[in-house]
């Protein structure tokens, strides 16, 4: 920890959303693109910023820290809002599985 | 390998009698820091609040003028949509019935704005009526910015989501509209004592 305010934050890289959005996605979503609805910047969803300690998961743009996605779950209830991203990508290997073997390890910038 | 601290223990206090909504727990000395973005840094120097919206006409504070405003300290419970409450802290600030005093509108709703783009909206009424506040100190000391600093609204009869951090203003409306978490499934008027957490609670 170089930097006091990340610290102060407690951001997390979005990998740690992988675990809590499977209850969801049956692909693993952070090595899906999303693009970023409020400046159009593309990034593996692993490389967004995670705010995990509100009352849902809030991950942002690594460019313009805009929401992009906001995911929870309470009891039976899964919710999840994709308003801020405009697009989301995933890749499929030439197997038809989800491009694991593509994925890179990522991080914030 | 685990410890018991009897001195950590033995300090907390009983939770007050009929004070813990349903659903809460005392969350004592703690208080935590929940955050769906960074934390903005705001220079005081050019920190204001504004009325705007529905209003006969916008009105503007510098952070000098609003420290010149009547103050007035409370001490409030506080409870989280996240299930802890918080009893007996204590506050300073400036009163929204100050802030609204003379504002002509026919405005019945308010989204509270802050910087880095949180929004929550409540009922008027809700605001007024020794019911709100727009607070810059905690316990004494000028507020922090994880806890919402310089300043941050406080409508303490609400779920804690509602007291905005880093509260900028006040955007008065003919018409609901809901802020961040309410857009999100959560209750739109958040009642603790009805334990009112979602949409359809």
């Amino acid at each position: 920890m170089t930097d006091p305010d990340e610290a102060a934050d407690r951001r997390l890289d979005a990998n740690a959303a992988a675990g809590p959005l499977a209850e969801l996605f049956t692909v693993d979503l952070t090595v899906a693109v999303a693009t970023c609805a409020g400046c159009g910047n593309d990034a593996p969803l692993a490389a967004h910023l995670l705010y995990a300690d509100a009352p849902a998961l809030v991950v942002r743009c690594p460019n313009c820290a805009g929401v992009v996605l906001r995911y929870a779950s309470s009891g039976s209830t899964l919710r999840l809002d994709l308003t801020g991203a405009r697009l989301l990508t995933v890749t499929l290997a030439a197997d038809g599985s989800v491009g694991i073997s593509e994925r890179q390890p990522h991080r914030p910038p | 390998m685990s410890f018991v601290s009897r001195g950590f223990a033995g300090r907390r206090r009983k939770t007050p009698p009929g004070r813990l909504p349903p659903g809460q727990y005392d969350v004592g000395d703690g208080f935590p820091v929940l955050s769906a973005g960074p934390t903005p840094r705001t220079a005081l120097a050019s920190w204001d609040f504004q009325v705007q919206g529905q209003v006969d006409g916008v009105r503007r504070w510098s952070r000098t003028q609003f420290q010149g405003l009547p103050r007035e300290s409370v001490s409030v419970d506080l409870h989280c949509v996240t299930s802890w409450s918080k009893f007996d802290t204590r506050w300073e600030g400036v009163s929204v019935d100050t802030l609204l005093a003379d504002v002509v509108t026919a405005a019945e709703f308010a989204v509270a704005f802050s910087d880095g783009g949180y929004t929550t909206n409540l009922p008027l009424a809700d605001l007024t009526g020794g019911q709100a506040w727009v607070v810059d100190t905690y316990d004494g000391q000028p507020l922090e910015p994880e806890h919402g600093g310089p300043a941050r609204l406080l409508v303490p009869h609400l779920y804690f989501w509602k007291s905005a951090k880093w509260v900028r203003g006040l955007t008065l409306t003919l018409e609901d509209e809901p802020g961040f978490w309410e857009t999100f499934g959560y209750h739109n008027y958040g009642d603790p004592w009805r334990e009112q957490r979602y949409a359809g609670d």
